[in-house]
């Protein structure tokens, strides 16, 4: 804004590198507007053939003549699959985001501890399935829940995993920014450490937890290959936790290679659908986030 | 009276240190994930790897068998995935990261336009689309529009779509850490436009440029669903970029598919990881190391 009231706007060649700059922005712009158009135009065959219906049936029937599709067992496995993630999230990143920003703050320890959970997010998504797929499938498999170890909850598990770096990275960095002098005066009170975590540190904190929690939903939601490997794959609506089912995302994965006319649309409309889910769960959680700062 | 004081004090003290045991459980369990992947990809990855696992071609499944009942290793590598990888990554950046940085310059310049700020929202809401649908994106618009076929191309513009909003908000946040000094000064000289981009802002924030392509990179090379959709895979090396491609993660996939790849898989995954991995930590320890911007 500054170097503008020195008029230097005037010269030629600041105007060609501003044009520039603006109009690589514009790729942005119209990225965007492209994916959404191309998922609206390519989802419209199976809206045109099912209405609304799409989103509320749970059928999947690609035989040829009677092909017949709904989205619903793949919205159910999606949201079951990253609701139970995140409850079991919650207790591991809580517990280490405490660790980093209050019980150790500033120590080696904690630093340590950092880097490890920031090690979890590196991890491509495709050996956590391949890790699951040998170490947690035998584990479920010998609790006897399940026969062959697959499932929604199996899946959760893995994808808990998976999400606890993004919610722990957000939400230590929120308690650490709890204010010192508030801490002093419970701490100056006689309160011990676990009542000032719990009378100060966490009321004060909580709306910036509560959205890294619905960041690291987020997610969860798109993750595809390692549920992929693990939820077993049945287009049915799943009758238990330790049912098999199928995510938005793993259907794609599964059936788009195979894909084409009808079945193709009903894969994008999932997609146009996940996009949305996604795209509002994290909107949810950047306002709160942005109201919180 | 004092009796029952002092009994409160000692269950709140006790309460206090349950809490904090609780809390050092719950990391350690937070954490034990990575060792346990880490710990299980060596043991039993390592031995597969040697010098032809990089300059070959993945075996075919006869070749496997074979070996795997003669309790040798299986021959054969993943060169294929390597150049597949490299090729991929390679169009994406080349693509991705100039956009990017002139887009990520372009919003630090004009902070306070509203379009500036549609721009930096748009970028976040395509940080967080599922990478399956950006594989859904690439197929209609470059596997049916453009090669007629699935392509290494196809597989970079995912890839560089997922990039692009990652190198956007870094390069913006890392300018914005630069004081307005040193570009006011810039000007004071009568220094061109352009000429303060590539002298003074882009060397400022050179570090945090860096970690941002860093981390970026370190996302798209463990990304399999996008490229299932795209590049598909394939046996032999190609540098042709409207053929389809393997890369690592896709090979890892293969792998997994046939029961008597078991061994290359966690090879495979060992090597993708400690690539990873060690890219992230490289991201890290460069932008530890820039405190004073």
């Amino acid at each position: 804004m500054e170097h503008q009231s020195l008029d230097r706007t005037s010269m030629r060649g600041d105007r060609v590198t501003k044009s520039i700059l603006f109009s690589s922005s514009l790729v942005l712009l119209l990225l965007s507007a492209g994916m959404i158009f191309t998922l609206a135009s390519g989802a419209i065959p199976a809206f045109r053939q099912f209405g609304i219906g799409f989103i509320f049936s749970s059928a999947w029937d690609p035989t040829p003549g009677k092909e017949n599709y709904g989205s619903l067992a793949f919205i159910t496995g999606t949201i079951l699959t990253s609701l139970l993630a995140l409850i079991i999230c919650i207790p591991m990143a809580f517990s280490a985001s405490l660790f980093i920003s209050e019980f150790y703050k500033g120590t080696r320890l904690a630093s340590i501890l950092r880097s490890l959970v920031d090690l979890l997010a590196g991890v491509p998504s495709i050996v956590y399935g391949f890790w699951g797929f040998y170490t947690l499938r035998p584990l479920i498999m010998k609790t006897g829940l399940s026969d062959q170890g697959f499932g929604i909850f199996t899946a959760s598990l893995i994808l808990a995993i998976m999400i606890v770096p993004y919610a722990t990275s957000l939400s230590s960095e929120i308690i650490s920014m709890v204010s010192v002098e508030m801490k002093e005066a419970a701490y100056s009170l006689g309160a011990t450490r676990r009542e000032v975590i719990f009378n100060v540190v966490i009321p004060s904190a909580m709306s910036g937890i509560v959205a890294s929690f619905i960041l690291a939903l987020g997610r969860a939601l798109g993750e595809t290959m390692a549920v992929t490997m693990l939820i077993g794959n049945a287009n049915v609506i799943p009758d238990g936790l330790f049912s098999p089912g199928n995510t938005m995302a793993s259907v794609i994965a599964n059936q788009f290679g195979e894909a084409d006319g009808l079945r193709m649309s009903a894969l994008i409309a999932i997609g146009l659908i996940l996009f949305a889910i996604t795209a509002l769960v994290n909107a949810i959680g950047k306002i709160i986030i942005k109201r919180f700062a | 009276m004092e009796n029952i004081l002092e009994d409160n004090i000692r269950r709140r003290a006790l309460r206090n240190r349950r809490f904090k045991w609780l809390v050092i459980a719950g990391s350690i369990v937070t954490v034990t994930p990575i060792f346990l992947i880490v710990i299980n990809l060596i043991v039993k990855g390592a031995r597969q790897i040697n010098l032809s696992f990089f300059t070959e071609t993945s075996p075919d499944t006869f070749q496997a068998m074979t070996a795997t009942a003669n309790g040798e290793i299986i021959p054969g590598g993943i060169a294929n995935g390597l150049t597949g990888s490299l090729i991929m990554v390679l169009i994406a950046s080349a693509l991705a990261i100039p956009t990017g940085l002139m887009t990520g310059i372009y919003l630090y310049e004009n902070k306070k336009k509203r379009y500036a700020s549609f721009i930096r929202s748009l970028a976040e809401v395509l940080q967080g689309v599922p990478s399956i649908i950006l594989g859904i994106i690439a197929y209609i618009w470059i596997v049916k529009g453009l090669t007629k076929g699935y392509s290494a191309l196809a597989g970079s513009i995912a890839l560089s779509i997922m990039m692009l909003p990652i190198i956007v908000r870094s390069t913006e946040e890392t300018m914005s850490m630069i004081p307005v000094q040193i570009r006011e000064a810039a000007f004071a000289l009568g220094v061109p436009y352009y000429k303060m981009i590539f002298r003074v802002l882009i060397p400022c924030s050179f570090s945090g440029l860096a970690t941002g392509v860093l981390l970026s990179l370190s996302r798209i090379l463990g990304e399999t669903a996008p490229l299932m959709l795209t590049a598909l895979g394939s046996p032999v090396m190609s540098l042709n970029v409207a053929k389809p491609s393997s890369a690592v993660p896709l090979l890892i996939w293969d792998f997994y598919n046939d029961p008597n790849m078991v061994n290359m898989v966690w090879s495979a995954s060992l090597f993708l990881m400690i690539f990873v991995l060690s890219l992230n930590l490289l991201s890290r320890s460069i932008s530890k190391k820039r405190k004073y911007i």
